[in-house]
Protein backbone atom coordinates (compact mmCIF):
# COMPACT_ATOMS: atom_id res chain seq x y z
CA UNK A 1 0.00 0.00 0.00
CA UNK A 2 2.47 2.59 0.81
CA UNK A 3 4.75 1.28 -2.13
CA UNK A 4 2.93 3.64 -4.44
CA UNK A 5 6.13 5.83 -5.49
CA UNK A 6 5.04 6.08 -8.99
CA UNK A 7 6.56 9.47 -10.01
CA UNK A 8 9.48 8.66 -7.97
CA UNK A 9 10.00 5.44 -9.98
CA UNK A 10 9.70 7.59 -13.27
CA UNK A 11 12.36 10.31 -12.16
CA UNK A 12 14.72 7.20 -11.30
CA UNK A 13 14.14 5.27 -14.93
CA UNK A 14 14.93 8.85 -16.78
CA UNK A 15 17.96 8.80 -14.86
CA UNK A 16 18.76 4.64 -15.76
CA UNK A 17 17.90 5.78 -19.29
CA UNK A 18 20.48 8.24 -18.85
CA UNK A 19 22.85 5.84 -17.88
CA UNK A 20 21.72 3.67 -20.50
CA UNK A 21 22.78 6.15 -23.04
CA UNK A 22 25.79 6.93 -21.26
CA UNK A 23 26.77 2.93 -22.43
CA UNK A 24 25.33 3.04 -25.90
CA UNK A 25 27.32 6.41 -27.03
CA UNK A 26 30.40 4.58 -25.22
CA UNK A 27 30.02 1.47 -27.52
CA UNK A 28 29.26 3.26 -30.35
CA UNK A 29 32.31 5.80 -30.64
CA UNK A 30 34.44 2.43 -29.03
CA UNK A 31 32.95 0.56 -32.07
CA UNK A 32 33.92 3.20 -34.60
CA UNK A 33 37.47 3.64 -33.55
CA UNK A 34 38.45 0.35 -33.54
CA UNK A 35 35.95 -2.09 -35.75
CA UNK A 36 35.47 0.77 -38.33
CA UNK A 37 31.90 0.09 -37.68
CA UNK A 38 29.79 1.83 -34.78
CA UNK A 39 26.58 -0.61 -35.06
CA UNK A 40 29.33 -3.27 -34.39
CA UNK A 41 30.90 -1.79 -31.06
CA UNK A 42 26.90 -0.89 -30.03
CA UNK A 43 25.95 -4.41 -30.38
CA UNK A 44 28.92 -5.69 -28.53
CA UNK A 45 27.68 -3.09 -25.45
CA UNK A 46 24.57 -4.48 -25.61
CA UNK A 47 24.95 -7.92 -25.69
CA UNK A 48 27.79 -7.54 -22.69
CA UNK A 49 25.27 -5.36 -20.93
CA UNK A 50 22.08 -7.99 -21.49
CA UNK A 51 24.46 -11.31 -20.42
CA UNK A 52 25.40 -9.18 -17.75
CA UNK A 53 21.69 -8.31 -16.84
CA UNK A 54 20.72 -11.58 -16.84
CA UNK A 55 23.14 -13.17 -14.41
CA UNK A 56 22.23 -10.07 -11.73
CA UNK A 57 18.64 -10.67 -12.47
CA UNK A 58 18.59 -14.18 -11.48
CA UNK A 59 21.73 -14.76 -9.63
CA UNK A 60 22.46 -11.55 -8.11
CA UNK A 61 21.06 -11.74 -5.02
CA UNK A 62 22.50 -14.99 -4.34
CA UNK A 63 25.97 -13.48 -5.64
CA UNK A 64 26.18 -10.67 -3.18
CA UNK A 65 25.20 -13.03 -0.37
CA UNK A 66 28.06 -15.37 -1.13
CA UNK A 67 30.48 -12.42 -1.77
CA UNK A 68 29.53 -11.12 1.95
CA UNK A 69 29.75 -14.67 3.43
CA UNK A 70 26.44 -14.17 4.48
CA UNK A 71 24.80 -17.03 6.02
CA UNK A 72 21.11 -17.72 6.30
CA UNK A 73 19.35 -18.37 9.70
CA UNK A 74 15.81 -19.96 10.68
CA UNK A 75 13.56 -18.44 13.00
CA UNK A 76 14.87 -20.58 16.18
CA UNK A 77 18.47 -19.64 15.74
CA UNK A 78 18.01 -16.20 16.70
CA UNK A 79 14.64 -15.46 17.87
CA UNK A 80 14.56 -11.75 18.18
CA UNK A 81 16.01 -10.88 14.69
CA UNK A 82 13.36 -13.04 13.38
CA UNK A 83 10.46 -11.16 15.04
CA UNK A 84 11.73 -7.95 14.53
CA UNK A 85 11.85 -9.10 10.73
CA UNK A 86 8.57 -10.67 10.86
CA UNK A 87 7.00 -7.52 12.90
CA UNK A 88 8.48 -5.32 9.97
CA UNK A 89 6.89 -7.85 7.23
CA UNK A 90 3.45 -7.30 8.72
CA UNK A 91 3.78 -3.38 9.06
CA UNK A 92 4.64 -3.38 5.84
CA UNK A 93 2.44 -5.31 4.37
CA UNK A 94 5.22 -7.47 2.44
CA UNK A 95 3.11 -10.55 0.94
CA UNK A 96 6.27 -12.50 1.71
CA UNK A 97 8.53 -13.50 4.40
CA UNK A 98 12.09 -12.27 3.09
CA UNK A 99 15.29 -14.73 3.98
CA UNK A 100 16.80 -13.66 6.84
CA UNK A 101 21.43 -13.83 6.72
CA UNK A 102 24.30 -13.09 8.85
CA UNK A 103 27.29 -11.61 8.13
CA UNK A 104 30.28 -12.94 11.15
CA UNK A 105 31.56 -9.03 10.97
CA UNK A 106 32.48 -6.69 14.07
CA UNK A 107 30.96 -3.72 12.00
CA UNK A 108 27.46 -2.55 12.02
CA UNK A 109 25.57 -2.77 9.04
CA UNK A 110 22.91 -4.49 6.75
CA UNK A 111 21.25 -4.31 3.85
CA UNK A 112 18.32 -5.94 1.62
CA UNK A 113 18.75 -8.26 -1.50
CA UNK A 114 16.43 -9.86 -3.95
CA UNK A 115 14.67 -8.52 -7.19
CA UNK A 116 11.46 -8.57 -6.12
CA UNK A 117 9.86 -8.51 -2.78
CA UNK A 118 8.93 -11.79 -3.29
CA UNK A 119 12.30 -13.28 -3.66
CA UNK A 120 14.20 -10.84 -0.97
CA UNK A 121 16.65 -11.21 1.66
CA UNK A 122 17.51 -9.10 4.77
CA UNK A 123 21.10 -9.17 6.15
CA UNK A 124 22.60 -8.09 9.16
CA UNK A 125 26.35 -8.07 10.38
CA UNK A 126 26.57 -9.56 13.99
CA UNK A 127 28.21 -6.40 15.21
CA UNK A 128 25.15 -4.44 14.76
CA UNK A 129 22.87 -7.76 16.41
CA UNK A 130 25.10 -6.68 19.37
CA UNK A 131 25.13 -3.43 19.70
CA UNK A 132 21.36 -2.44 18.75
CA UNK A 133 18.60 -2.65 21.27
CA UNK A 134 15.17 -4.06 20.08
CA UNK A 135 13.87 -0.88 18.78
CA UNK A 136 17.35 0.26 16.93
CA UNK A 137 16.96 -2.93 15.20
CA UNK A 138 13.60 -2.84 14.40
CA UNK A 139 14.16 0.74 12.34
CA UNK A 140 17.45 -0.96 10.73
CA UNK A 141 15.16 -3.92 9.42
CA UNK A 142 12.25 -1.01 8.70
CA UNK A 143 14.63 0.91 6.34
CA UNK A 144 15.72 -2.57 4.23
CA UNK A 145 11.88 -3.62 4.03
CA UNK A 146 11.42 -0.42 2.77
CA UNK A 147 13.87 -1.00 -0.04
CA UNK A 148 12.59 -4.48 -0.97
CA UNK A 149 8.91 -2.91 -0.70
CA UNK A 150 9.59 -0.16 -3.22
CA UNK A 151 12.00 -2.21 -5.49
CA UNK A 152 14.82 -0.29 -5.09
CA UNK A 153 17.25 -3.19 -4.80
CA UNK A 154 15.98 -4.50 -8.40
CA UNK A 155 16.30 -0.75 -9.55
CA UNK A 156 20.00 -0.22 -8.10
CA UNK A 157 20.95 -3.64 -8.92
CA UNK A 158 19.78 -2.86 -13.15
CA UNK A 159 21.95 1.09 -12.46
CA UNK A 160 25.08 -1.35 -10.59
CA UNK A 161 24.71 -3.60 -13.82
CA UNK A 162 25.07 -0.89 -16.14
CA UNK A 163 27.62 1.03 -14.29
CA UNK A 164 29.53 -2.27 -14.33
CA UNK A 165 29.58 -2.74 -17.90
CA UNK A 166 30.23 1.17 -19.20
CA UNK A 167 33.25 0.36 -16.53
CA UNK A 168 34.64 -3.02 -18.03
CA UNK A 169 34.05 -1.23 -21.53
CA UNK A 170 35.92 1.84 -20.80
CA UNK A 171 38.68 0.53 -19.30
CA UNK A 172 39.38 -2.39 -22.15
CA UNK A 173 38.73 0.56 -24.56
CA UNK A 174 41.38 2.56 -23.35
CA UNK A 175 43.92 0.23 -22.81
CA UNK A 176 43.64 -1.12 -26.32
CA UNK A 177 43.80 2.63 -27.08
CA UNK A 178 47.03 3.37 -25.61
CA UNK A 179 48.79 0.37 -26.49
CA UNK A 180 48.18 -0.06 -30.37
CA UNK A 181 48.72 3.89 -30.27
CA UNK A 182 45.21 4.03 -31.88
CA UNK A 183 43.17 1.59 -33.77
CA UNK A 184 41.91 3.15 -37.31
CA UNK A 185 43.32 6.22 -36.96
CA UNK A 186 46.72 5.23 -37.95
CA UNK A 187 45.77 1.93 -40.27
CA UNK A 188 44.15 4.03 -42.43
CA UNK A 189 45.95 7.37 -42.02
CA UNK A 190 45.91 8.20 -45.58
CA UNK A 191 43.09 9.51 -47.78
CA UNK A 192 40.25 11.62 -46.84
CA UNK A 193 38.95 9.60 -43.72
CA UNK A 194 41.89 10.44 -41.86
CA UNK A 195 40.50 13.86 -40.09
CA UNK A 196 37.06 12.24 -39.13
CA UNK A 197 38.91 8.91 -37.89
CA UNK A 198 41.01 11.30 -35.76
CA UNK A 199 37.59 13.35 -34.15
CA UNK A 200 36.09 9.65 -33.73
CA UNK A 201 39.46 8.60 -31.79
CA UNK A 202 39.47 11.41 -29.65
CA UNK A 203 35.33 11.11 -28.99
CA UNK A 204 35.79 7.57 -28.03
CA UNK A 205 39.00 8.59 -25.71
CA UNK A 206 37.53 11.38 -23.76
CA UNK A 207 34.15 8.94 -23.72
CA UNK A 208 36.51 6.04 -22.14
CA UNK A 209 38.23 8.31 -19.81
CA UNK A 210 34.60 10.44 -18.51
CA UNK A 211 31.78 7.82 -19.20
CA UNK A 212 32.58 5.97 -15.69
CA UNK A 213 32.76 8.97 -13.47
CA UNK A 214 29.45 10.62 -15.56
CA UNK A 215 28.36 7.11 -15.11
CA UNK A 216 28.82 6.89 -11.33
CA UNK A 217 27.75 10.13 -10.94
CA UNK A 218 24.60 9.26 -12.00
CA UNK A 219 24.35 6.00 -9.99
CA UNK A 220 24.58 7.78 -6.60
CA UNK A 221 22.78 10.06 -7.38
CA UNK A 222 20.14 7.68 -7.10
CA UNK A 223 21.06 5.48 -4.57
CA UNK A 224 20.95 8.66 -2.18
CA UNK A 225 17.53 9.40 -3.27
CA UNK A 226 16.48 6.23 -1.98
CA UNK A 227 17.73 6.69 1.52
CA UNK A 228 15.94 9.51 2.31
CA UNK A 229 12.69 7.36 1.27
CA UNK A 230 13.62 4.43 3.15
CA UNK A 231 14.43 6.42 6.11
CA UNK A 232 11.08 7.97 5.83
CA UNK A 233 9.64 4.56 5.40
CA UNK A 234 11.16 3.07 8.21
CA UNK A 235 9.80 6.13 10.52
CA UNK A 236 6.68 5.54 8.56
CA UNK A 237 6.89 1.41 9.82
CA UNK A 238 8.08 1.25 12.71
CA UNK A 239 5.99 4.76 14.24
CA UNK A 240 9.22 5.54 15.75
CA UNK A 241 11.90 7.55 13.69
CA UNK A 242 13.83 7.76 17.25
CA UNK A 243 14.64 3.96 16.85
CA UNK A 244 16.21 4.48 13.62
CA UNK A 245 17.62 7.80 14.74
CA UNK A 246 19.35 6.68 17.61
CA UNK A 247 20.67 2.75 15.55
CA UNK A 248 22.07 5.33 12.70
CA UNK A 249 23.71 7.30 15.20
CA UNK A 250 25.64 3.94 16.31
CA UNK A 251 26.13 2.95 12.86
CA UNK A 252 27.96 6.74 12.58
CA UNK A 253 30.08 6.25 15.76
CA UNK A 254 30.99 3.28 15.04
CA UNK A 255 34.88 3.26 13.39
CA UNK A 256 34.80 -0.61 12.30
CA UNK A 257 34.72 -0.67 8.30
CA UNK A 258 33.01 -3.98 6.38
CA UNK A 259 35.52 -6.33 5.42
CA UNK A 260 33.77 -8.09 2.87
CA UNK A 261 31.91 -5.31 1.25
CA UNK A 262 32.47 -4.29 -2.61
CA UNK A 263 32.01 -0.92 -3.89
CA UNK A 264 29.78 -2.07 -6.86
CA UNK A 265 27.29 -3.10 -4.21
CA UNK A 266 27.87 0.16 -1.86
CA UNK A 267 24.37 1.80 -2.49
CA UNK A 268 22.96 -1.62 -1.00
CA UNK A 269 23.92 -1.20 2.66
CA UNK A 270 22.15 0.70 5.45
CA UNK A 271 25.13 3.02 5.98
CA UNK A 272 28.19 2.90 3.18
CA UNK A 273 30.29 0.30 4.39
CA UNK A 274 33.73 2.15 3.10
CA UNK A 275 33.11 4.74 5.99
CA UNK A 276 36.01 7.85 5.77
CA UNK A 277 35.19 9.94 8.78
CA UNK A 278 36.17 13.13 8.32
CA UNK A 279 34.33 13.43 5.38
CA UNK A 280 31.02 14.49 6.20
CA UNK A 281 29.72 16.54 3.77
CA UNK A 282 27.38 15.48 1.04
CA UNK A 283 29.26 15.10 -1.93
CA UNK A 284 28.70 14.16 -5.52
CA UNK A 285 30.81 10.99 -5.24
CA UNK A 286 29.00 9.48 -1.82
CA UNK A 287 26.44 6.93 -2.20
CA UNK A 288 24.59 7.56 0.76
CA UNK A 289 23.49 10.73 2.41
CA UNK A 290 25.80 12.04 5.30
CA UNK A 291 24.50 10.33 8.98
CA UNK A 292 24.39 12.99 10.85
CA UNK A 293 22.14 14.89 8.48
CA UNK A 294 19.97 11.44 8.44
CA UNK A 295 19.20 11.83 12.39
CA UNK A 296 18.63 15.14 12.75
CA UNK A 297 15.48 14.97 9.89
CA UNK A 298 14.62 11.56 11.30
CA UNK A 299 14.70 13.58 14.94
CA UNK A 300 12.99 16.95 13.56
CA UNK A 301 9.67 15.19 12.71
CA UNK A 302 8.23 16.35 15.92
CA UNK A 303 5.72 13.72 16.54
CA UNK A 304 4.32 12.42 13.78
CA UNK A 305 5.52 9.54 11.48
CA UNK A 306 4.18 10.43 8.44
CA UNK A 307 5.75 11.03 4.69
CA UNK A 308 4.31 14.15 5.22
CA UNK A 309 6.03 14.97 8.43
CA UNK A 310 9.31 13.54 7.20
CA UNK A 311 9.25 15.80 3.91
CA UNK A 312 8.65 18.94 6.62
CA UNK A 313 11.90 17.75 8.59
CA UNK A 314 13.69 17.23 5.40
CA UNK A 315 12.73 20.81 4.44
CA UNK A 316 13.42 22.37 7.44
CA UNK A 317 16.89 20.66 8.38
CA UNK A 318 17.92 21.41 4.98
CA UNK A 319 16.53 24.75 4.83
CA UNK A 320 15.69 24.06 1.26
CA UNK A 321 11.50 23.72 -0.42
CA UNK A 322 12.13 20.71 -2.47
CA UNK A 323 9.95 17.96 -1.86
CA UNK A 324 12.02 14.66 -1.23
CA UNK A 325 8.80 12.40 -1.31
CA UNK A 326 7.38 12.22 -4.62
CA UNK A 327 4.06 14.11 -4.56
CA UNK A 328 1.95 11.14 -5.20
CA UNK A 329 3.07 9.48 -2.06
CA UNK A 330 2.78 12.66 -0.16
CA UNK A 331 -1.17 12.93 -1.44
CA UNK A 332 -1.83 9.21 -0.34
CA UNK A 333 -0.22 9.56 3.27
CA UNK A 334 -2.74 11.86 3.81
CA UNK A 335 -4.32 11.22 7.64
CA UNK A 336 -3.10 12.08 11.25
CA UNK A 337 0.03 9.69 11.81
CA UNK A 338 1.65 10.06 15.40
CA UNK A 339 4.25 8.32 16.67
CA UNK A 340 3.99 5.20 19.19
CA UNK A 341 5.63 5.43 22.90
CA UNK A 342 9.22 4.12 23.22
CA UNK A 343 9.14 0.60 23.60
CA UNK A 344 8.43 0.08 27.62
CA UNK A 345 11.40 -1.33 28.94
CA UNK A 346 10.28 -3.97 32.01
CA UNK A 347 13.44 -5.73 32.45
CA UNK A 348 15.16 -3.53 34.80
CA UNK A 349 18.68 -4.81 33.99
CA UNK A 350 21.12 -1.72 33.31
CA UNK A 351 22.12 -1.10 29.13
CA UNK A 352 25.16 -2.65 30.15
CA UNK A 353 23.92 -5.86 30.84
CA UNK A 354 21.50 -6.24 28.54
CA UNK A 355 25.05 -5.62 26.04
CA UNK A 356 26.46 -8.13 27.69
CA UNK A 357 23.61 -10.72 27.12
CA UNK A 358 23.27 -9.52 23.57
CA UNK A 359 26.95 -10.44 23.00
CA UNK A 360 26.26 -13.97 24.74
CA UNK A 361 23.21 -14.45 22.44
CA UNK A 362 25.21 -13.47 19.41
CA UNK A 363 28.22 -15.11 19.79
CA UNK A 364 25.93 -18.68 20.74
CA UNK A 365 24.34 -18.11 17.29
CA UNK A 366 28.15 -17.47 15.50
CA UNK A 367 29.37 -20.75 17.04
CA UNK A 368 26.20 -22.71 15.60
CA UNK A 369 26.33 -21.37 12.41
CA UNK A 370 30.12 -22.35 12.43
CA UNK A 371 29.15 -25.18 14.09
CA UNK A 372 31.29 -25.18 16.90
CA UNK A 373 30.55 -27.56 19.99
CA UNK A 374 30.60 -27.52 23.09
CA UNK A 375 32.61 -29.45 25.26
CA UNK A 376 32.68 -29.48 29.03
CA UNK A 377 35.87 -30.34 31.00
CA UNK A 378 35.64 -32.11 34.48
CA UNK A 379 36.92 -29.09 36.14
CA UNK A 380 34.02 -26.85 34.96
CA UNK A 381 35.75 -24.77 32.17
CA UNK A 382 33.87 -25.09 29.26
CA UNK A 383 34.93 -25.33 25.99
CA UNK A 384 34.20 -24.46 22.48
CA UNK A 385 35.64 -26.14 19.82
CA UNK A 386 35.80 -25.60 15.70
CA UNK A 387 34.57 -28.49 13.47
CA UNK A 388 37.77 -29.21 12.07
CA UNK A 389 38.83 -30.29 15.87
CA UNK A 390 36.58 -33.42 15.89
CA UNK A 391 38.38 -36.11 17.57
CA UNK A 392 41.26 -34.85 18.71
CA UNK A 393 42.42 -34.38 21.93
CA UNK A 394 42.85 -31.08 23.46
CA UNK A 395 44.39 -30.53 26.87
CA UNK A 396 42.45 -28.54 29.09
CA UNK A 397 44.38 -25.16 29.82
CA UNK A 398 43.06 -24.84 33.03
CA UNK A 399 43.60 -28.77 34.97
CA UNK A 400 45.81 -30.50 32.18
CA UNK A 401 43.72 -32.77 31.41
CA UNK A 402 43.60 -34.25 28.25
CA UNK A 403 39.86 -34.46 26.50
CA UNK A 404 38.78 -36.19 23.81
CA UNK A 405 36.42 -34.54 21.13
CA UNK A 406 33.89 -36.63 19.96
CA UNK A 407 34.00 -37.19 16.33
CA UNK A 408 29.96 -36.12 16.04
CA UNK B 1 -22.58 17.13 -38.03
CA UNK B 2 -24.76 14.53 -37.03
CA UNK B 3 -21.87 12.15 -37.19
CA UNK B 4 -19.19 14.49 -35.48
CA UNK B 5 -22.01 14.68 -32.09
CA UNK B 6 -22.61 10.68 -32.28
CA UNK B 7 -18.77 10.45 -32.26
CA UNK B 8 -18.08 13.09 -29.16
CA UNK B 9 -21.29 11.54 -27.11
CA UNK B 10 -19.78 7.88 -27.78
CA UNK B 11 -16.10 8.86 -26.81
CA UNK B 12 -17.55 10.33 -23.88
CA UNK B 13 -19.60 7.04 -22.99
CA UNK B 14 -15.84 4.69 -23.57
CA UNK B 15 -14.57 7.74 -21.52
CA UNK B 16 -17.31 7.35 -18.68
CA UNK B 17 -16.95 3.37 -19.16
CA UNK B 18 -13.29 3.01 -18.83
CA UNK B 19 -13.27 5.50 -15.61
CA UNK B 20 -16.48 3.16 -13.76
CA UNK B 21 -14.31 -0.16 -14.56
CA UNK B 22 -10.96 1.97 -13.27
CA UNK B 23 -13.03 2.54 -9.98
CA UNK B 24 -15.12 -0.87 -9.45
CA UNK B 25 -11.43 -2.57 -10.05
CA UNK B 26 -9.66 0.19 -7.39
CA UNK B 27 -12.51 -0.73 -4.42
CA UNK B 28 -12.76 -4.28 -4.57
CA UNK B 29 -9.09 -4.26 -4.44
CA UNK B 30 -8.70 -2.11 -1.25
CA UNK B 31 -12.06 -4.10 0.23
CA UNK B 32 -9.87 -7.39 -0.21
CA UNK B 33 -6.73 -5.55 0.91
CA UNK B 34 -9.27 -4.99 4.23
CA UNK B 35 -10.41 -8.21 4.44
CA UNK B 36 -6.47 -9.83 3.98
CA UNK B 37 -4.92 -7.62 6.96
CA UNK B 38 -7.97 -8.16 8.92
CA UNK B 39 -6.78 -12.15 8.57
CA UNK B 40 -3.47 -11.02 9.40
CA UNK B 41 -4.07 -9.62 12.96
CA UNK B 42 -6.23 -13.14 13.26
CA UNK B 43 -3.44 -15.14 12.97
CA UNK B 44 -1.29 -12.73 15.48
CA UNK B 45 -4.44 -13.10 17.81
CA UNK B 46 -4.87 -16.68 17.64
CA UNK B 47 -0.73 -16.96 18.27
CA UNK B 48 -0.89 -15.19 21.75
CA UNK B 49 -4.39 -17.31 22.36
CA UNK B 50 -2.06 -20.36 22.08
CA UNK B 51 0.92 -19.03 23.52
CA UNK B 52 -0.80 -18.49 27.22
CA UNK B 53 -1.74 -21.67 28.79
CA UNK B 54 2.13 -22.25 28.34
CA UNK B 55 2.73 -19.29 29.65
CA UNK B 56 0.44 -19.78 32.75
CA UNK B 57 1.93 -23.35 33.33
CA UNK B 58 5.51 -22.01 33.60
CA UNK B 59 4.80 -19.15 35.95
CA UNK B 60 2.66 -21.43 37.95
CA UNK B 61 5.76 -23.26 38.70
CA UNK B 62 7.77 -19.96 40.33
CA UNK B 63 4.64 -18.02 40.96
CA UNK B 64 1.78 -20.25 42.45
CA UNK B 65 0.64 -17.75 44.99
CA UNK B 66 0.00 -15.43 42.40
CA UNK B 67 -3.24 -16.57 41.83
CA UNK B 68 -5.22 -13.64 41.18
CA UNK B 69 -3.32 -12.22 38.43
CA UNK B 70 -2.80 -15.95 36.54
CA UNK B 71 -6.94 -16.34 36.76
CA UNK B 72 -7.03 -12.35 35.68
CA UNK B 73 -5.24 -13.86 32.48
CA UNK B 74 -6.92 -16.88 31.89
CA UNK B 75 -10.34 -15.17 31.90
CA UNK B 76 -9.61 -12.22 29.70
CA UNK B 77 -8.08 -14.51 26.89
CA UNK B 78 -11.31 -16.84 27.76
CA UNK B 79 -13.24 -13.94 27.06
CA UNK B 80 -11.17 -13.30 24.19
CA UNK B 81 -11.61 -16.47 22.31
CA UNK B 82 -15.28 -16.45 22.91
CA UNK B 83 -14.58 -12.97 21.02
CA UNK B 84 -13.85 -14.48 17.67
CA UNK B 85 -15.97 -13.78 14.56
CA UNK B 86 -18.41 -11.47 16.57
CA UNK B 87 -17.00 -8.31 14.54
CA UNK B 88 -14.25 -5.83 14.61
CA UNK B 89 -15.80 -3.55 17.46
CA UNK B 90 -16.29 -7.04 20.07
CA UNK B 91 -13.02 -8.94 19.64
CA UNK B 92 -10.93 -5.66 19.68
CA UNK B 93 -12.64 -5.11 23.38
CA UNK B 94 -11.91 -8.25 24.55
CA UNK B 95 -8.28 -8.45 22.88
CA UNK B 96 -7.72 -5.11 24.68
CA UNK B 97 -8.68 -6.64 28.46
CA UNK B 98 -6.18 -9.20 27.28
CA UNK B 99 -3.54 -6.81 26.28
CA UNK B 100 -3.78 -5.33 30.20
CA UNK B 101 -4.22 -8.55 31.85
CA UNK B 102 -1.16 -10.10 30.31
CA UNK B 103 1.08 -6.67 30.66
CA UNK B 104 0.04 -7.12 34.85
CA UNK B 105 0.81 -10.93 34.45
CA UNK B 106 4.29 -10.25 32.76
CA UNK B 107 5.26 -7.00 35.58
CA UNK B 108 4.90 -9.45 38.36
CA UNK B 109 6.71 -11.93 36.76
CA UNK B 110 9.38 -9.47 37.13
CA UNK B 111 9.91 -9.82 40.86
CA UNK B 112 10.52 -13.88 40.58
CA UNK B 113 14.62 -13.73 39.89
CA UNK B 114 14.10 -17.67 39.39
CA UNK B 115 11.57 -17.44 36.94
CA UNK B 116 13.58 -14.78 35.01
CA UNK B 117 16.19 -16.98 34.76
CA UNK B 118 13.93 -20.05 33.00
CA UNK B 119 14.78 -20.43 29.57
CA UNK B 120 11.47 -21.42 28.86
CA UNK B 121 10.23 -18.55 30.24
CA UNK B 122 12.55 -16.45 28.50
CA UNK B 123 11.84 -17.86 25.31
CA UNK B 124 8.07 -17.32 25.59
CA UNK B 125 8.35 -13.86 26.83
CA UNK B 126 10.22 -13.25 23.81
CA UNK B 127 7.63 -14.94 21.34
CA UNK B 128 4.71 -13.26 23.34
CA UNK B 129 6.52 -9.82 23.54
CA UNK B 130 7.14 -9.73 19.67
CA UNK B 131 3.09 -11.36 19.32
CA UNK B 132 2.03 -8.13 20.59
CA UNK B 133 4.30 -6.34 18.50
CA UNK B 134 2.93 -8.26 15.29
CA UNK B 135 -0.52 -7.40 16.63
CA UNK B 136 -0.04 -3.71 16.86
CA UNK B 137 2.12 -3.75 14.12
CA UNK B 138 -1.01 -5.69 11.63
CA UNK B 139 -3.60 -3.43 13.50
CA UNK B 140 -1.68 -0.59 12.32
CA UNK B 141 -1.71 -2.34 8.91
CA UNK B 142 -5.31 -2.75 8.72
CA UNK B 143 -6.19 0.31 10.00
CA UNK B 144 -4.45 2.12 7.43
CA UNK B 145 -6.24 -0.05 5.09
CA UNK B 146 -9.63 0.74 6.40
CA UNK B 147 -8.85 4.54 6.01
CA UNK B 148 -7.44 3.92 2.77
CA UNK B 149 -11.21 1.88 1.71
CA UNK B 150 -13.29 4.46 3.42
CA UNK B 151 -11.51 7.25 1.82
CA UNK B 152 -12.69 5.39 -1.94
CA UNK B 153 -16.31 4.88 -0.46
CA UNK B 154 -16.82 8.24 0.84
CA UNK B 155 -15.48 10.52 -1.71
CA UNK B 156 -16.32 11.59 -5.52
CA UNK B 157 -16.48 10.23 -7.67
CA UNK B 158 -15.78 6.47 -6.56
CA UNK B 159 -18.68 7.37 -3.58
CA UNK B 160 -20.68 7.04 -6.80
CA UNK B 161 -19.63 3.34 -7.58
CA UNK B 162 -19.38 2.48 -4.19
CA UNK B 163 -23.14 3.51 -3.63
CA UNK B 164 -24.25 1.32 -6.63
CA UNK B 165 -22.21 -2.02 -5.47
CA UNK B 166 -22.74 -1.88 -2.01
CA UNK B 167 -19.37 -1.26 -0.74
CA UNK B 168 -19.70 -0.66 2.76
CA UNK B 169 -17.14 1.56 4.99
CA UNK B 170 -14.33 -0.59 6.87
CA UNK B 171 -14.69 -0.53 10.94
CA UNK B 172 -11.57 0.82 12.19
CA UNK B 173 -10.06 -1.76 14.97
CA UNK B 174 -9.20 0.28 18.08
CA UNK B 175 -8.36 0.13 21.23
CA UNK B 176 -10.24 1.19 23.92
CA UNK B 177 -10.17 1.66 27.85
CA UNK B 178 -6.88 3.87 29.03
CA UNK B 179 -5.42 1.12 30.52
CA UNK B 180 -4.87 -0.50 27.64
CA UNK B 181 -3.92 2.67 26.09
CA UNK B 182 -0.96 2.68 28.59
CA UNK B 183 0.77 -0.63 27.95
CA UNK B 184 -0.11 -1.42 24.25
CA UNK B 185 3.30 -3.12 24.26
CA UNK B 186 5.10 -5.71 26.15
CA UNK B 187 8.70 -5.99 25.71
CA UNK B 188 11.73 -6.65 27.90
CA UNK B 189 14.31 -7.51 25.96
CA UNK B 190 15.76 -4.19 24.84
Amino acid sequence: MWAQIQSNRRRSMILVAALALVLLLLGYFLGEAFLGSGLFGLIIALVIWAVMNLIAYFQGGALILSLSRARKIGPDDYPRLWNVVEEMKIASGLEKMPDVYIIDDPAINAFATGRSPKHAAVTVTSGLLQKMNRDELQGVVAHEMSHIQNRDVLLMTLCSVLLGTIVILAWYGSRVMLFSGGGRGRRSGSGGGGNGAAIIMIVALLLAILAPIFAQLIYFAISRKREYLADASGALYTRYPEGLASALEKIADSTVGLKSANQAFAPMYIANPFRKEGRSASDLTSTHPPIRERVRILRSMAGGASFVDYNKAFQQVRNIKQNIIPGSALAGAAGLVATRQQTPVLDKSSESQQKLERAREVSGLLDKLHQYTALACQCGTAFRIPPDYKGKVIRCPRCGKDNQIPIR
Amino acid sequence: MVWIILGIVLGILVLLAITFFVIYNSLVGLRNQVKNSWSQIDVQLKRRHDLIPNLIETVKGYAAHERQTLEAVTQARNLAVGAVGKGVGEQAKAEGGLSGALARLLAVAEQYPNLKANENFLALQEELSSTENKISFSRQFYNDSVLQYNNKTQMAPSNIVAGMFGFKSGEFFEVKGPEEREAPKVSFNK
